[in-house]
């Protein structure tokens, strides 16, 4: 109990424009909530039944206060939704050149992985001032990853990617939990975020027990799996040709296009029925259980390679 | 006041709806619905019971930060419990069931509602509906949460969901009866001269009520329903392994139970409009506008689900959407409390126990009100949802101000139901009581949400110890509370003296028959020719004292 708190630490960009809002809110609130006491409190002692003061005349209906009553409080509403809405895109947007960091949640731990081949459970090694993106998936039921400090939170779903972005200010060890009730151990599907100084970021991740990077991992399933049997690296492949697809639409057998991106990357090889590339037969096999979705990430990140410097 | 009993009249007692026919099948296959609404007020204490142990057991594990009274199994399967207990068995049929069931014939002079039989039907769904759930219970329980997200739901729990999902399944078809019969009677059966615009605004929140009830729980009842056919086929709905969407659920899920917020909420405001002009003694202000914004809230408040899914992956411009149009349906709520706090102004103001809890109301719904524009706000939103500030503000929302307005129902028309008067010293110190322990369990619960203490979590870091620890304690002072009246009420019924038709000298088709009343409600139709509320107006300038 030793570190009892008001109110949280702020440790992100994010964490002060929240707040900001907050903290209106919260004076807001306590003006109308205690402008109703009030009225309460007063009126009840004045107009208490042993008292004789002058009642006469009292208001059953007036247009103008009904009036007054709505519309401001609407105007008031209206510029607080206006303020979050801006902060809320922003949330949602994560900018460019955010360094990228692939998450898994399964029950009921947080697999990470780091562009360079770091992996991690449960720990999340970031660098401060310097806009980090998540990329998360779930191998099983809807987790939500959390941090508080941070003020970001983001559920976590299977069968698709969302991502959080945030940057954090402070070089700290930060709490990190799963918000979404996920089963038996939910409340132990925690961890920690470790914000660093990008230098000892950067020595962290050159660090031993790095291994492969993800575009290497990525590269090792691909020829494993046999991908690389179907997609030659030019024409004539069985499959598409990978290189520099990613970021472009493509057009789909039977109509219509889609966009290359880490979504569509995953139902390619989840379910490769489910949009076939134009030209070609649907014969690639789903690797839905034969791959996990960290090995997914992997190979996103692999193809994702193959369009860079095109 | 003085009740001038007549000289010596030993016949027996007058006919009333208690001493109509007696035996327990008169009870089982009554179709009155005053006594089927003591059907509804019997069962339904008893699942606020159950529902209230289940939150005991939490709040008991929350003391401490490691979890060490139960299992983290048993303490998931006991807030699933608790939620499912108190939103679909006590919550949602509470007040419309009990008092709306018994009352609504009664304030517009009409002898039964539309369809008797319907009527009695609901309570036996609902029965089925808490047996299923009891058996859940013994099964071995399920861990879901009340809101059953899928895939966990669908796939991965192995509670019993399906018998869960049944139960509540049932319960909705208890309430769509309910609601069936409300829209009918109050379409139908109004007393002669009692215009539209005439009726206690219990009977339009009832009715706006009723409207959600029947848009909303179907698609309640199919969600489930999906979510049953998905967990015992393997047909892919929700679970994306199978080839379903799981937000899809979610979209679902809250399409209902967002408006369900409102089916508790919206009948409580109505008691509240009932309870301060009684014991204000003057016309509600701004009677139009609390009537019509019952329906301004019933129609808004399906257009707002997805402030639920603000981090869910939802599109970012729903998000917006659904975040602008919560922030306006706030604004009929809050003109209600105005209109209320503007009703106080030359009164003449009693504070008996049913006007504490009025008052009271009025405390806890601001606060839940005002927290929600918190939530509403989607930036604020993506920090606090899932944490305990969510759970503080929908139990001032949902608990706080529907029990307030229950409680407070429940002492203001004792002495008609009963024909006895229950003891005011004891009605306010539990009014009191309820009120402090309420805000003490749950105030702490904001500061901890922001913190970012998560809910459903049995073990949680040490630096939330403090804050569970008053809330626990706040739980304690509140259970206490919610007990007292059983014994005063219940000692009331045996020994209380009688009520007299009009104890409160309160306005209202109700209070001019019988108490209790008449087993065909009145000896003779009303006719009515005044507006809700005619209390006499003070004239001009003289100065009254309410003495
Ligand atoms: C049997 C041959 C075959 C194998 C093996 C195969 N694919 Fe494919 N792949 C195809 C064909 C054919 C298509 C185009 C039709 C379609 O979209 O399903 C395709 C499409 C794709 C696409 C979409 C390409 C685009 O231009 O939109 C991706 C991405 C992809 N495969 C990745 C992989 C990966 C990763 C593996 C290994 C895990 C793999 N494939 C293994 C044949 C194969
Ligand atoms: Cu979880
Ligand atoms: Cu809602």
């Amino acid at each position: 109990m030793e570190n009892f708190s008001f109110f949280p630490e702020q440790a992100s960009t994010m964490a002060t424009q929240i707040d900001a809002i907050y903290f209106v809110l919260v004076g807001l609130s306590v003006i109308f909530a205690v402008g109703i006491a009030v009225a309460v409190i007063v009126f009840g002692i004045r107009y208490r039944k042993s008292t004789s003061v002058d009642r006469s005349n009292p208001l059953h209906e007036s247009m103008k206060l009904e009036f007054a009553w709505s519309f401001i409080p609407f105007l008031m509403a209206m510029g607080i939704f206006t303020w979050s809405a801006f902060v809320y895109y922003n949330i949602n947007t994560p900018p460019t050149d955010a360094v990228e960091i692939y998450v898994v949640g399964k029950q009921w731990m947080w697999q990470i992985q780091h562009p360079l081949g770091k992996a991690e459970l449960n720990e999340l090694h970031v660098p401060i001032n310097q806009p980090v993106k998540l990329i998360m998936s779930s191998q099983d039921v809807i987790h939500s990853f959390f941090v508080p400090a941070f003020r970001v939170k983001q559920d976590v779903l299977p069968g698709r990617y969302t991502t959080l972005w945030f940057e954090a200010t402070k070089v700290g060890e930060y709490h990190l939990f799963c918000a979404e009730y996920c089963g038996t151990e939910h409340s132990k599907m925690t961890g920690k975020v470790i914000a660093m100084e990008p230098q000892d970021y950067q020595n962290w991740l050159s660090g031993g027990g790095g291994g492969e990077s993800m575009v290497e991992a990525g590269a090792r399933l691909f020829q494993d799996n046999g991908c690389a049997s179907c997609h030659i690296d030019g024409e004539g492949g069985r499959g598409p040709n990978l290189h520099g697809i990613f970021g472009t639409e493509v057009a789909l057998e039977g109509g219509g296009t889609a966009v290359v991106d880490e979504a569509y990357l995953r139902e390619s090889i989840y379910e490769p029925g489910a949009k076939v590339v134009a030209g070609y037969a649907p014969i690639m096999p789903s690797y839905q259980g034969s791959i996990s979705e960290g090995g997914v990430l992997q190979l996103v990140a692999y193809i994702k390679s193959l369009s860079e410097g095109q | 006041m003085t009740v001038s009993s007549p000289p010596v009249k030993l016949e027996k007692p007058p006919q009333n709806y208690l001493n109509w026919a007696f035996g327990i099948k008169s009870w089982l296959l009554t179709t009155d619905h005053k006594r089927i609404a003591i059907l509804y007020l019997i069962t339904v204490t008893l699942f606020f019971a159950l529902g209230g142990l289940a939150a005991s057991l939490v709040r008991f594990e929350l003391i401490t930060p490691q979890g060490d009274l139960m299992s983290a199994d048993n303490y998931n399967k006991s807030f699933t419990l608790h939620g499912m207990l108190m939103v679909f068995f006590f919550l949602i049929p509470g007040i419309p069931a009990v008092m709306g069931n018994f009352l609504i014939p009664l304030m517009i002079g009409a002898k039964d509602l539309a369809f008797p039989r319907l009527n009695l039907a609901s309570w036996y769904v609902f029965m089925v509906g808490g047996l299923f759930t009891m058996t859940v219970i013994v099964v071995g329980g399920v861990d879901t949460g009340w809101t059953f997200y899928t895939p966990y739901s669908s796939t991965y729990s192995n509670g019993a969901v399906i018998l869960a999902a049944l139960g509540i399944f049932a319960a909705g078809f208890a309430s769509i009866f309910t609601a069936i019969n409300f829209v009918v009677t109050i379409h139908k059966m109004r007393a002669p001269g009692l215009t539209w615009f005439r009726l206690p605004l219990f009977v339009w929140a009832h009715y706006a009520t009723s409207i959600i009830i029947l848009l909303g729980t179907p698609v309640l009842a199919i969600t489930i329903l999906m979510v049953g056919i998905e967990r015992m086929f393997k047909i892919g709905i929700f679970d994306p392994a199978l080839g379903g969407d799981p937000l899809l659920f979610q979209h679902l899920f809250w399409f209902y139970s967002h408006p369900a917020v409102y089916i508790m909420v919206l009948p409580s405001m109505g008691v509240i409009s009932e309870l301060i002009t009684a014991f204000t003694r003057r016309r509600i202000f701004g009677y139009k506008a609390i009537a019509l914004s019952s329906l301004a809230i019933a129609l808004l408040g399906f257009l707002v689900w997805g402030h639920h899914m603000f981090v869910s992956g939802q599109s970012v411009y729903a998000g917006l959407v659904f975040s602008a149009i919560t922030f306006m349906v706030a604004i009929p709520s809050a003109i209600k409390v105005f209109n209320w706090t503007a009703t106080l102004f030359k009164g003449t103001i009693s504070f008996t126990t049913p006007m504490l809890y009025a008052l009271g109301f009025i405390g806890l719904f601001t606060i839940g009100g005002l927290t929600g524009l918190f939530l509403g706000a989607a930036a604020v939103d993506v920090h606090v949802t899932d944490t305990y500030f969510v759970v503080a503000h929908f139990h001032y929302v949902m608990v706080g101000a529907t029990i307030m307005a229950y409680m407070g129902a429940i002492h203001f028309w004792w002495p008609k139901i009963t024909g006895k008067l229950y003891n005011e010293g004891w009605g306010i110190s539990s009014a009191i009581i309820i009120f402090v322990g309420f805000n003490l369990t749950f105030m702490p619960q904001f500061i901890m949400g922001y913190l970012g203490m998560p809910r459903r979590y049995y073990a949680y870091p040490d630096e939330f110890q403090i804050y569970h620890i008053a809330s626990s304690a706040g739980a304690a002072i509140l259970a206490f509370g919610y007990v007292l009246p059983l014994f005063y009420l219940l000692y009331s019924l045996f020994f209380g003296p009688k009520a007299g038709d009009n104890p409160w000298n309160a306005k209202g088709l109700e209070w001019t028959t019988a108490s209790p009343p008449p087993h065909e409600n009145f000896e003779e139709t009303p006719i009515v020719t005044e507006e809700a509320y005619a209390y006499p107006v003070p004239q001009k300038a003289e100065v009254t004292s309410g003495a």
